[in-house]
């Protein structure tokens, strides 16, 4: 016999008879006055930088103000083609090494913990937001929702090859539970709240 | 480690001990992480609720987990994920090595994952010539020290600077001396994003993996899974099969539990879902038995296999804070880990059950409700009844049983017991004595209650005036 069948056989004869039926997850409260503020502020908490921007005009400043542009700085965004490039997305991952800023948009947001969903198909690369050494997402502030319970039922039946949460910078404690930024990931991580 | 001759926990412990100050640093760090656990989860208006929820759907999964399993491959198979079946440690190391091979790969990297601690995957992967390298940088700290980690989710929680300090000196050739913690983890980033470069596979653990569309869920904070996976040709996640989730939704509870309980954080820095691979990469799955279907079996200790391994019941427990995570021989340690550890060597591990005060601190932080202290304090019997204590404490409960039980016997003991300690205390102050070990001995009563009584009670007294 396989070992499949062995243990899917084993499981059966042991697994308890009685069936616990599924809770209803509505009951969990979802409501949050705020959820723009809450959003940022638990952003600052654990090490990203909200950044409110009217249009891609004012992302486009930000980053000829805060980067040295004669680094590597890569997009999946049309609109910031002045300042990044667009053509990586079938390059080799590896490729992706010296990549210093990525900037990139998210699906949706989520204020109890900052969280922001992005899938493949506005990733451009899957490793691109791990690789670079600094990562800026950009989020549509009314998609900011207030719990993971509403981030589930958003996503739905939503297909995918890969997704992620990111919420705010790689970071680590490992060393005496002193906080360090940049682990393996990005550095830093700034999020645009575009209106 | 599994070749070390085990050392008990109480005996591990007292060596721990032995430095005071670095016991008190100990405690006060866990504890930390405790707190600031707590304050995470005081800021959840339904954490109890959550609590309760997470707990229900576990015991859904209990009763239906065969079921799950078999919708769980079908769907990550349709997604073109191949999936493996392990029976125990041995199958689970031999189908990672027959993936090497078959890539003709020497090296591996790998993000955080328990489940190739308990099977000693490393050390069976170096018999075979290939390197591994772990990827977070607690586990990398104690590889190049060549010691398991002491946590599950903090592995190098034992160690402070000086010693990271000293090891990458040694290894990584870092500056002398130089304990800056952004120093340090720099230097293991410089040397570990060359790993990630160069390896063609890359090895993750499963945080969750849901029955309902075949995906599965990394969760880490340094992005170094997400590294690995991505930039490697081949993609082995390993997962215990009590990893299963029933559907998608129910991510949106336990990633709202994991990281509060673990560390504080409302959640991980990245929570990867993956379902399908890259173009052009291979992704496995290794669904490992290794005696979680005979725990299943186990009506009074199943539930221990709803874990989500945040850790949680280590940070509070106050013999895990003084004892420390290698007192506990075991990949996973502190409280769940001894409800864990005897199924998997009842012999080997009967002392783990007795590192408890069954305060019950672990249970009330546990995220899935589990009773861990209430298995803990059954397993005991378990041990004894299946004859796995010491013989010293054996014949010590013997003995006991048999002068509680005669009056007369009981008597005379007390009384020599009395006379002993207050005419010549060396024969019971000494190291025979395990309860001196600690404490003070009592003070001598003159007279035993029953001797009290004899001339106090109504009766006597009355009997004395007649």
């Amino acid at each position: 016999m396989s070992s499949k069948s062995e243990i899917l056989q084993k499981i059966k004869q042991n697994q308890p008879e009685i069936t616990a039926d599924l809770p209803d997850l509505d009951l969990l409260s979802s409501d949050n006055p705020n959820v723009l503020e809450t959003y940022k502020t638990v952003l600052k908490n654990i090490g990203g930088e909200p950044v409110e921007v009217a249009g891609f005009h004012e992302i486009l400043d930000f980053i000829r103000n805060n980067y040295a542009l004669d680094r590597r700085i890569i997009t999946t965004i049309p609109e910031l083609s002045e300042v990044a490039s667009l053509d990586w997305k079938n390059d080799d991952p590896h490729t992706l090494q010296n990549v210093e800023l990525a900037i990139i948009r998210s699906h949706f947001g989520v204020a109890e913990n900052s969280a922001l969903w992005v899938t493949d198909a506005i990733l451009g690369q899957r490793v691109a937001p791990f690789i670079a050494q600094y990562l800026a997402i950009f989020v549509n502030k009314k998609d900011i929702l207030a719990t993971m319970q509403q981030a589930y039922k958003r996503i739905g039946n939503q297909e995918y090859g890969f997704g992620t949460f990111i919420a705010g910078p790689s970071k680590t404690a490992d060393i005496e539970q002193s906080l360090v930024l940049g682990a393996h990931g990005a550095r830093g991580l700034i999020v645009f709240l575009l209106e | 480690m599994s070749s070390k001759k085990v050392i008990e926990h109480s005996q591990a412990a007292t060596n721990f001990n032995k430095d005071v100050e670095r016991v008190n640093w100990h405690d006060e760090t866990l504890w930390f992480v405790r707190e600031k656990r707590d304050k995470s989860a005081h800021q959840i208006k339904d954490w109890e609720l959550l609590r309760e929820t997470a707990s229900q759907i576990k015991n859904n999964v209990l009763s239906n987990i065969h079921d799950y399993l078999v919708e769980f491959e079908e769907n990550a198979q349709k997604n073109g994920i191949i999936v493996h079946w392990a029976a125990d440690a041995k199958e689970h190391n031999e189908i990672v090595h027959s993936i090497m091979a078959k890539h003709e790969v020497k090296q591996m990297v790998k993000s955080k994952s328990m489940l190739t601690e308990e099977c000693h995957l490393n050390d069976y992967l170096a018999e075979k010539g290939i390197e591994v390298i772990d990827s977070d940088l607690g586990e990398y700290i104690v590889q190049l020290r060549k010691e398991p980690p002491s946590h599950i989710v903090l592995p190098a929680i034992h160690l402070k600077k000086e010693d990271v300090s000293e090891t990458f000196h040694e290894h990584l050739g870092t500056e002398k001396g130089n304990i800056d913690p952004q120093y340090l983890t720099e230097s293991a980033r410089l040397s570990l994003r060359n790993t990630f470069l160069t390896r063609k596979v890359a090895l993750t653990g499963v945080n969750f993996a849901i029955a309902e569309t075949g995906e599965f869920v990394v969760c880490t904070n340094e992005g170094n899974a997400d590294m690995g996976a991505h930039l490697a040709d081949v993609h082995i996640a390993c997962m215990g099969f009590e990893k299963l989730i029933p559907q998608r939704k129910h991510l949106g509870v336990f990633l709202r539990l994991l990281a509060r309980s673990a560390t504080g954080q409302p959640i991980t820095t990245f929570s990867s879902h993956f379902k399908k691979p890259r173009e052009g990469q291979e992704m496995h799955i290794v669904i490992v038995d290794n005696g979680r279907s005979t725990q299943l079996g186990r009506e009074d200790f199943r539930n221990s296999l709803k874990c989500i391994r945040c850790g949680a019941c280590m940070n509070t427990c106050p013999v895990y804070r003084r004892s420390g995570g290698h007192s506990y021989h075991n990949a996973v340690a502190g409280p769940i880990g001894s409800i864990l550890a005897p199924n998997l060597d009842m012999r080997k591990n009967a002392d783990l059950p007795f590192a408890s005060t069954l305060c019950g601190s672990c249970t009330n932080v546990c995220p899935v409700k589990i009773d861990i202290h209430d298995q803990l304090y059954k397993w005991r019997q378990v041990l004894v009844k299946e004859g796995h204590t010491p013989t010293s404490k054996t014949i010590a409960m013997t003995t006991m049983s048999k002068i509680l039980a005669n009056p007369t016997i009981f008597n005379i003991v007390g009384k020599s017991g009395r006379f002993v300690m207050k005419n010549i205390p060396a024969m019971v102050n000494n190291k025979m004595n395990k309860w001196y070990d600690q404490r003070e001995m009592p003070e001598v009563p003159e007279e035993s209650f029953r001797e009290w009584y004899k001339k106090n009670s109504r009766e006597s007294i009355a009997k004395n005036n007649e």
